[in-house]
């Protein structure tokens, strides 16, 4: 007989949480410590969605999404999960450039980036301080009709230099583009800019490990190899799951499921009103990715002087649509050093692009695995300009698509960075069609990342505490008298 | 709970929100943003933590009321004044 993954789960819980990236995994925590029962179910076998890393012979660790997030991680953490998830966030400091129109190394900040664009880039100091503020000023009730390319444009006109170096690592950190809303760029722009660019030392494995302690210690009933097959309704209101063939009901229901795959595949059109579905099927979805592993042999070493993220490239000019060619002209290396996973005498590189699902999908099976080998060869080849003895030192090295990313999260079109702007205003409507949904995940741009993924989490879990206390709780105590 | 009450609530949670912040010179009326790093996420956990400690439902549109701990006092006044300090 098959092994029962849900043996031992209750037939009811106050609020059931479908997915455990990171916005699942902090919404289902913070609602557990807020004293309201919680079952997280994760289809894959292991927890972190996104945020995950997988292991090759050899002892290599990879992760898949460990590139650099901004400082504000650190009160996150601190405040919604442990001290010693925050204590374990340190800062990269070299962050580098490489492009025909300029190379540099940064540490990714304010005070660096303006005497950068100062020294370097000649613009007026006045200038950088306007358009530093302009950008930290932004927030999500401001004018969407601005681009990130008029916002430039404003700015820095005809500086196609400058676009690439404030644009290139936005791009690809979240998949936005120049035709992008500006408030999504400003918003991730200075939350980087407050203090740089910041990792998790002990890498993704570590990290999920010590979440995964923590939601026992909250109380979280967790899952894996669960997935939900629906979300059941009645009567406009959220009633549970159905999951691995078995009813569980709930009163409420938080979706850490693509968008999209919450409202057409988990729920059914047939629960929400004509106008909602045609907002939700505009929604367009971000790109994927593709990416190459590379792990050196044991005990060999990278000159750390190679810096912490390369945004490298040979296009001549910036332009966000070549980016998702498969004709590869700029890549993203992400250069992990032994210190990355203390004790380990491990150096591995990531290289990262952005891609298009339609690009891979339609390959045959040969044409797929060629196409993945050719990826990793070019890969070798354009490392091989700061590596040059990379192919000497290689232990191993493998290819993903966005068929990849497709399998391992089951987002529409492997998409790996969510939806685009129009995605936010469609989760947050959710609830107002069917009472106790509630979707958390990666939207908007803003919503995307490890920050906004945790962050949109935790604000989700506000609502749903909100929904479930409104509803009626069966702790009918206030805490303030039982103290 | 008396106004003087519900201040002190309000201080403790900042207290947890802003550990590394100097809270004693704290001005009344002045927004409690330009004279403390906090940002909407700070906001929330302020409203969160009243749900949690004291069963206190603000609205999200009610947010703009916790602006400077003059008016945050106000508008707690009515929905807390029948609760017990914790």
């Amino acid at each position: 007989m098959p092994k029962d993954f849900l043996q031992g789960a209750r037939d009811h819980y106050d609020c059931v949480v479908i997915g455990s990236g990171l916005a699942g995994l902090t919404a289902a925590n913070t609602l557990a410590r807020s004293g309201q029962s919680v079952l997280l179910l994760e289809q894959h076998y292991k927890l972190g969605g996104m945020a995950t890393w997988f292991k090759r012979p050899g002892g290599h660790i990879f992760d898949i999404s460990l590139h650099g997030f901004p400082f504000g991680m650190v009160k996150s953490c601190r405040r919604y999960w442990t001290r010693e998830i925050a204590d374990s966030i340190v800062q990269l400091k070299n962050i580098r450039f490489d492009n025909p129109m300029f190379s540099l190394t940064t540490t990714f900040n304010r005070d660096d980036f303006t005497r950068l664009l100062v020294e370097q880039f000649a613009i007026p100091a006045a200038t950088v301080r306007a358009f530093f503020d302009t950008a930290r000023g932004m927030n999500f009730f401001d004018d969407q009709s601005t681009t990130v390319g008029q916002l430039f444009e404003r700015f820095f006109p005809g500086r196609q230099d400058v676009i690439r170096l404030l644009m290139e690592p936005i791009t690809y950190a979240n998949g936005s583009t120049l035709e992008d809303p500006a408030i999504s760029y400003g918003i991730v722009f200075s939350n980087f800019m407050s203090k740089g660019v910041f990792t998790f030392e002990g890498g993704t494995d570590r990290l999920i490990k010590l979440m995964h302690a923590e939601l026992l210690r909250s109380g979280v009933d967790v899952r894996i190899k669960c997935d939900v097959e629906k979300i059941l309704v009645r009567e406009g209101r959220v009633t549970g799951v159905r999951v691995n063939g078995r009813e569980i009901s709930a009163r409420s229901v938080v979706s850490n499921s693509n968008v999209k795959t919450t409202i057409f595949h988990l729920v059914g059109k047939e629960h929400f009103d004509r106008t909602f579905c045609q907002d939700a099927e505009a929604v367009r979805l971000n790109n994927s990715s593709c990416q190459v592993y590379m792990a050196l042999k044991p005990g060999e070493e990278l000159d750390e002087g190679l810096g912490d993220l390369l945004f490298s490239s040979t296009a001549p000019l910036f332009r966000t649509d070549l980016l998702l060619s498969r004709n590869v002209t700029s890549r993203t290396f992400s250069f992990y050093y032994p210190r990355t996973r203390p004790g380990s005498n491990r150096s591995l590189i990531v290289s990262s692009t952005n891609a298009r699902y339609q690009d891979w999908a339609d390959l045959s099976a040969e044409e797929y695995e060629a196409s993945k080998q050719d990826l990793v060869e070019t890969t070798l080849d354009a490392l091989a300009k700061y590596v040059p003895d990379i192919r000497a030192k290689l232990d191993h090295a493998e290819a993903s698509t966005p068929l990849t990313f497709r399998h391992y999260t089951k987002h529409m079109e492997g998409a790996s960075f969510g939806t685009k702007f129009e995605g936010l205003a469609v989760s947050r409507a959710i609830p107002q069609q069917i009472g106790g949904l509630y979707h958390a995940g990666s939207v908007g741009i803003i919503m995307s990342g490890w920050l906004g993924a945790m962050n949109y989490g935790v604000i989700v879990a506000n609502d749903v505490d909100s929904w479930l206390m409104k509803t009626g709780s069966p702790q009918t105590s206030p805490t303030a008298t039982v103290l | 709970m008396t106004p003087a009450e519900i201040k002190e609530v309000i201080l403790d949670i900042l207290e947890d929100i802003a550990p590394d912040e100097d809270l004693s010179g704290l001005k009344e009326d002045v927004p409690l943003r330009e004279q403390l790093e906090l940002d909407s996420m700070d906001f929330l956990d302020i409203v969160m933590e009243l749900r949690k400690r004291y069963r206190v439902q603000i609205p999200e549109d009610d947010y703009v009321e916790l602006s400077t701990m003059q008016s945050t006092v106000k508008y707690l006044a009515p929905l807390m004044k029948d609760l017990q300090k914790a």
